[in-house]
């Protein structure tokens, strides 16, 4: 029965839910305890998924820029692929010493990299990983998720102002800028992907690709746009004036040191997970591909996606802010509402046709 | 439990998840604060003046235009949903919204809201 009901498109992950919510009723006898139960499974699924994540791409990072720029990268601790690396540096991390800069807001200065964390993980709540599995699949979807996200600005902001440092306090202004003026064509370039799919819930919108052509080719140059804008938006070379490193040292990082230090690069790392995944679902269809179960497609896209953007990473070299924010506002902006347009007109046509 | 209280489960344990990731490191790291370390880090030289110090207006330019553009996209996602439904009235209305949007940024633009000088 279980074979049949993979057989029959309901995926692997989904099934493994059913027969967990099943056992959760068996022992507690009582849905509240059961779904409360589930719905902790699945926060610790997230939450597991944003740590290793974070593991295995802080070692992927650097074995691919070691194998763009033709070195070995990490070949020391744990073998010859040097696998022990990120155990070893979240070892050094945790045992740093915690050095609070003098006369920072210590309240503020605290707050700021734990309150990264909420937006950064809250949306992953909304990530459809296969068919029927996401905490919470809401029909506001895209919306939710675009309005949590640009809640991110804001600890970037307070702990480059509480740092008492003036490289973390431009690094925060920058980052306002950056990341307010990005957002607006990544808005935009999804409004054509909700045009289509007729809905802003994330697994309709998988559905929909599925019915339709993968969005990619439907919406190019929305593909194009959001791709963009995502790099902006994870602060991400060539867009990575928020950090900098040659102009501003660190930008809003600069003052934090061991563990509260590994808290942005903990959010930097899900965010990178975060807007592959996006890109997967808006674009690359999702679970959908044939043979293998939907939830390995979905791996197989989003690691892909990962490493466009750290391609991207070594190969652009950083632009300079004011060419940045014109290209947002000039070209990305344009193109984005020239881009509904063209999916409104095409959307009419076929119908009249 | 419904999909919303989810969501509220997970902006808790959200909360609480950086603390606890923070005790482990406070158990573990040393504590040796001398002056020298505590000071701001600008490359070594010695602080001048406050941080606090004014900066440019740019930065809420880019903000204001922002507010506007996002404020636009609350009108027009739950247009974008029901568009398949509302046939050539709802197009022809989004010419018109999307003109006023394009008016709009061309008026920042020829304002140099959106130039960096």
């Amino acid at each position: 029965m279980d074979i049949l009901n993979m057989m029959m498109g309901q995926g692997v992950v989904s099934t493994l839910a059913d027969q967990l919510h099943n056992l959760f009723m068996l022992l507690f006898d009582n849905a509240v305890v059961a779904g409360f139960l589930m719905k902790c499974v699945g926060i610790g699924a997230i939450l597991g998924i944003i740590s290793v994540a974070a593991i295995v791409f802080t070692y992927g990072e650097r074995k691919v820029c070691a194998f763009m720029q033709v070195r070995i990268g990490p070949n020391r601790v744990g073998g010859r692929f040097g696998l022990l690396q990120p155990i070893a540096d979240m070892l050094k991390l945790m045992s740093k010493e915690d050095i609070i800069p003098q006369g920072c807001d210590r309240v503020v200065w605290a707050l700021g990299p734990m309150l990264l964390f909420v937006p950064t993980a809250l949306i992953y709540a909304f990530f459809p990983f296969d068919n029927g599995v996401a905490l919470a699949d809401v029909n506001v979807g895209i919306f939710l998720m675009l309005a949590i996200s640009s809640q991110a600005v804001l600890p970037f902001l307070i702990s480059g102002y509480a740092s008492n440092s003036k490289y973390a306090f431009i690094g925060g202004m920058r980052t306002v800028a950056q990341m307010l003026s990005y957002e607006a064509p990544m808005v935009f370039s999804l409004l054509g992907v909700v045009m289509l799919s007729g809905s802003m819930r994330m697994s309709d919108i998988v559905n929909a690709q599925s019915e339709q052509l993968w969005f990619i080719l439907m919406q190019p140059i929305a593909f194009v746009v959001f791709v963009i804008s995502a790099t902006a938006e994870t602060n991400r070379v060539p867009f990575d004036l928020v950090e900098g490193e040659a102009e501003i040292v660190a930008g809003p990082f600069a003052e934090y040191s061991g563990m509260r230090w590994a808290l942005f690069f903990l959010a930097e790392y899900a965010n990178l997970l975060s807007v592959s995944i996006l890109t997967t679902v808006f674009f690359l269809g999702g679970w959908n591909g044939p043979f293998l179960p939907g939830v390995v497609w979905f791996g197989l896209k989003v690691l892909a996606m990962v490493f466009v953007f750290m391609w991207f990473r070594w190969t652009f070299p950083r632009t300079r802010i004011d060419q940045m924010l014109a290209f947002s506002w000039k070209i990305l902006l344009p193109l984005a509402l020239v881009n509904v347009l063209f999916t409104g007109v095409g959307i009419y046509a076929r119908q009249w046709m | 439990m419904g999909e919303y209280g989810g969501l509220g489960l997970f902006f808790l344990v959200a909360l609480i998840f950086p603390v606890s990731a923070l005790i482990p490191a406070f158990l573990l790291q040393p504590r040796q604060p001398t002056k020298e370390k505590r000071i701001p880090y600008e490359c070594g030289v010695d602080t001048v003046g406050k941080t606090y110090v004014q900066y440019r207006v740019g930065y809420f330019l880019y903000a204001l235009v922002f507010i506007v553009f996002d404020v636009e996209t609350v009108f027009l996602y739950p247009w974008a949903v029901r568009f398949g439904h509302l046939g050539l009235f709802a197009l022809i209305e989004m010419f018109i919204f999307i003109a006023i949007l394009a008016v709009g940024l061309g008026y920042a633009w020829k304002k140099g809201a959106l130039s960096w000088k």
